[in-house]
């Protein structure tokens, strides 16, 4: 059940293939449809000042407040730090998770070793250990990246691992066969024959590190990051900047599931046919 | 060309519930350049045997050699075609796939493409050379399969009922390019099968195998010209002769 | 080697590793290279546990978190299952509210704590509503996708059998996406219990298992933080196995309509 993934069921809507311009513009309206009704809504709500104005602000002071942040290079810059933890962080863990996770899937005795570990390890929400990261290693940077590592190592090796056992006994004697050693045998078979898994848990594990970043720098008082940057906003409860600072993570989110490893697939497991994109 | 002796050989299968024989003593021999089909009832040891000798199994007793060298693992003198079609990598085009094995002896990348591109003429598959096995038919990729198993140059070609998944025109016609491929080469080929009317068709000599737990029971000469007429007289003879072999009286067809 | 033996073999290492595990933490705790109150021994942590729970404070912990986790997972069930089924059902709902849930979904439910804490105020209304917030997308796309997975053939056969709609719903669509929505309990629980976590460092106060691990930070009391760890991993589990596993294996695979995981 792990490779059941939440993470893109959109896409497997209606395909609208090449269509005339009449229906892509009724698609795009049908889209735009809910949120204008949401949006109206919530402008009709603000501005009878039902809430007070600070905390329930008009999308027009959230617009406002995104473009002048973005143009005074603040925003921007939160957004870069949050990156560049996501990305240090989730490298460490996809090195680490496909090395263990080969290892678990080619050898009994790492299997062995690693499983009771990772069994134990996964359960448990990554942010739980956030606290004790924090104490151990200090506020900031450092703490942050490596729990980004630890949350998103597991679904990594565990993807890996099934791979591992998923690669078929007659691609092994095949390559066998045709005079392949340890070693070539690792590289030109078991590797691409365990990619379409690997692929999978680097790219739930992703997901679940963006889950939690956020929350990460919200707990590590790290001085740049959106989360920090919603965090501190509360202070002087502007919720217009929090507001701003939640449509950029849910535009990372998305770009994230979208486009990061919607093109390494195509151009490998979906066009050997062993996924379907 | 060498020839294979196989010597007194036996299987045990280790298994939860108990030790099963897969084999038992089966001893035959192959000239070089002769194509044999092995045929027996299902679950009789067709695939063991073909396994033993492909060195993915050791046997429990007895021994294989090959030139009156012992078989110890597997090794480039012998190609390998499966019966299931998931053999070729998926992550490789036709061309990457017969290529392998010239890959894996390090040779440079022109000319296993053009050795590979070689073979897949051999197979009648240039065109495709550039495309990826889920975009071939079923009996199009057991054609790459056997072209990859052909690339590398080994003596004996081991065959899997390599066909048998496929439909019946189909096979016809791969059987009637087999013959051709092997004419053309003149490989030392040993094929698994459970279909006479094929064992008839192909081979110079037909070894047939008892029930479970299998040894051979008798060999036969197909003594026919080549290309074979699979509705001349002679040929229905020996169909009937292999079927009474089997325990199956029934009428050929 | 049979394969008792090895079981047998795997249960071994699987113990040394985890002890060998265990010890090496212990002689890092007892080493002295790193102060105390950051290593606790292990029987430090089992003595503060053990007086946690004798004393009631743990289980009292435990409680608000059960009830917060529960609580939003109950909530988003309510909301997901039948808003799922709706948008599987009648193109225009899901032309409402995809668009919707996919604008929504890739925002990290705890990135609106900040937003919560300043319209709700720190307590259970932002914790619950974290919650439920990240437990409504899995629960609502798992029975969206159900309900789209349905063979047509089933509905078609149904219908022919002159099925009406009403029937049509309770007899063949609900049964035929369940083996999605059990799936979809499954996932929202998950995110569920690691939102609670989180939004209780962030936004209760007093009680909660995330508010003690976060409060013991502040005290440098990491006997409190492993103890309460070792409580979450344990009620993770116990859900995660025990609950959705059952659950599973009375319903669908009794069905055969999902293959039993191997784990
Ligand atoms: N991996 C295995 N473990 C245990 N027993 C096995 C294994 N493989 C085969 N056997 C047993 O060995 C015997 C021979 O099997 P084999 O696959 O060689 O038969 P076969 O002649 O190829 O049959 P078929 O025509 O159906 O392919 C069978 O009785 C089978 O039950
Ligand atoms: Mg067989």
């Amino acid at each position: 059940m792990t490779m059941v993934s939440i993470v893109s069921p959109i896409s497997n809507g209606y395909s609208t293939g090449p269509e005339k311009i009449g229906s892509r513009w009724r698609a795009f309206a049908r889209t735009a449809f809910p949120f204008l009704v949401v949006g109206g809504i919530w402008e009709i709500v603000a501005h009878l000042g039902i809430f007070p104005q600070r905390l329930f602000p008009t999308l027009e002071d959230v617009a406002i407040t995104f473009v002048q942040l973005t143009i005074s290079g603040i925003l921007p810059h939160h957004v870069i730090e949050t990156l560049i933890r996501l990305f240090c962080g989730f490298a460490l863990a996809g090195t680490m998770g496909i090395l263990i996770g080969i290892a678990m899937g080619q050898s009994r005795r790492a299997e062995d070793i690693f499983l009771p570990l990772v069994s134990i390890g996964a359960p448990i929400p990554g942010l739980a250990y956030a606290p004790l990261f924090l104490l151990w290693f200090g506020l900031g940077n450092l703490s942050t990246i490596l729990l980004v590592a630890f949350v998103s190592v597991f679904p990594v090796i565990i993807n890996t691992w099934t791979g591992g056992k998923a690669v078929r006994e007659i691609w092994v004697r095949s390559a066998k066969a045709m005079g392949s050693d340890d070693r070539q045998l690792f590289r030109y078979v078991i590797l691409p024959g365990t990619l379409p898994y690997i692929l999978t848990g680097l790219r739930l594990g992703l997901a679940q590190a963006w889950r939690i970043l956020v929350a990460v720098e919200m707990l590590a008082a790290v001085p740049w990051g959106l989360g920090w940057l919603i965090f501190g906003a509360r202070e002087f409860l502007n919720t217009d900047v929090m507001l701003a600072a939640i449509v950029v993570i849910g535009g990372i989110g998305l770009a994230l599931e979208k486009f990061v490893f919607k093109r390494l697939e195509d151009y490998t497991v979906v066009r050997w046919g062993m996924m379907v994109s | 060309m060498r020839p294979i002796e196989i010597r007194d050989v036996s299987l045990i299968y280790e298994t939860p519930a108990g030790n099963v024989p897969g084999v038992q003593s089966v001893s035959f021999q192959i000239a070089a350049s002769e194509f044999v089909c092995i045929v027996g009832p299902s679950g009789c040891g067709k695939s063991t045997l073909l396994n033993i000798i492909a060195g993915f199994l050791t046997p429990t007793v007895g021994e294989i050699r090959i030139d009156g060298k012992a078989v110890t693992g597997q090794g480039q003198d012998r190609g390998v075609v499966f019966q299931d079609f998931a053999q070729l990598f998926p992550w490789r085009t036709a061309l990457g796939n017969v290529a392998f094995g010239l890959e894996m002896q390090g040779m440079e990348k022109n000319r296993r493409e053009t050795i590979a591109m070689e073979q897949l003429g051999l197979v009648k598959l240039e065109k495709f050379a550039q495309s990826y096995p889920h975009h071939l038919s079923g009996g199009m990729q057991q054609r790459v399969a056997i072209a990859r198993a052909l690339a590398y140059n080994p003596a004996v070609l081991l065959m899997d009922e390599p066909f048998a998944a496929l439909d019946a025109l189909t096979r016809d016609d791969m059987q009637r390019l087999l013959a051709d491929v092997w004419r053309k080469t003149r490989k030392t080929v040993i094929y698994v099968t459970h279909n006479v009317a094929e064992a008839v068709y192909l081979a110079d000599r037909v070894v047939v195998m008892t029930p479970h737990p299998g040894t051979v029971k008798t060999e036969v000469l197909i003594r026919l010209p080549r290309p074979r007429d699979p509705l001349s007289v002679e040929f229905l003879d020996y169909q009937r002769q292999l079927l009474q072999h089997l325990g199956q009286h029934a009428a050929a067809g | 080697m049979t394969n008792a033996s090895v079981h047998i073999r795997s249960a071994r290492r699987a113990a040394i590793t985890l002890l060998f595990a265990a010890a090496v933490y212990e002689t890092l705790a007892r080493s002295g290279i790193f102060a105390a109150a950051l290593l606790p021994t292990l029987p430090q942590v089992a003595q503060t546990l053990v007086a946690m729970l004798v004393d009631g404070t743990m289980v009292w912990h435990v409680a608000y978190t059960l009830y917060r986790v529960i609580f939003g997972f109950s909530l988003a069930v309510a909301v997901g299952v039948p808003l799922g089924i709706l948008m599987g059902r009648f193109r225009a709902v899901e032309n409402f509210f995809l668009p919707l849930a996919s604008a929504l979904m890739p925002i990290p439910s705890l990135a609106w704590v900040p937003v919560f804490i300043l319209w709700f105020g720190i307590g259970n209304t932002t914790t619950i509503l974290i919650v439920f917030y990240a437990a409504t997308f899995p629960m609502l796309l798992n029975a969206w996708s159900g309900v789209r997975a349905v063979n047509p053939l089933w509905l078609r056969a149904a219908g022919v059998m002159g099925a009406s709609e009403r029937r049509l719903f309770w007899k063949v669509i609900v049964p035929g996406a369940s083996p999605f929505i059990i799936t979809g309990l499954r996932q929202a629980f998950l995110r569920a219990w690691i939102a609670v976590v989180g939004a209780e460092m962030l936004a209760a106060s007093n009680w909660g298992l995330g508010w003690t691990i976060f409060d013991a930070k502040e005290f440098l009391n990491a006997d409190v933080m492993l103890a309460s760890l070792a409580v979450i991993g344990c009620i993770g589990f116990i859900f995660e196995r025990l609950v959705f596993g059952s659950l599973e294996r009375i319903t669908v695979i009794r069905w055969g309509m999902m293959r039993a995981a191997k784990d």
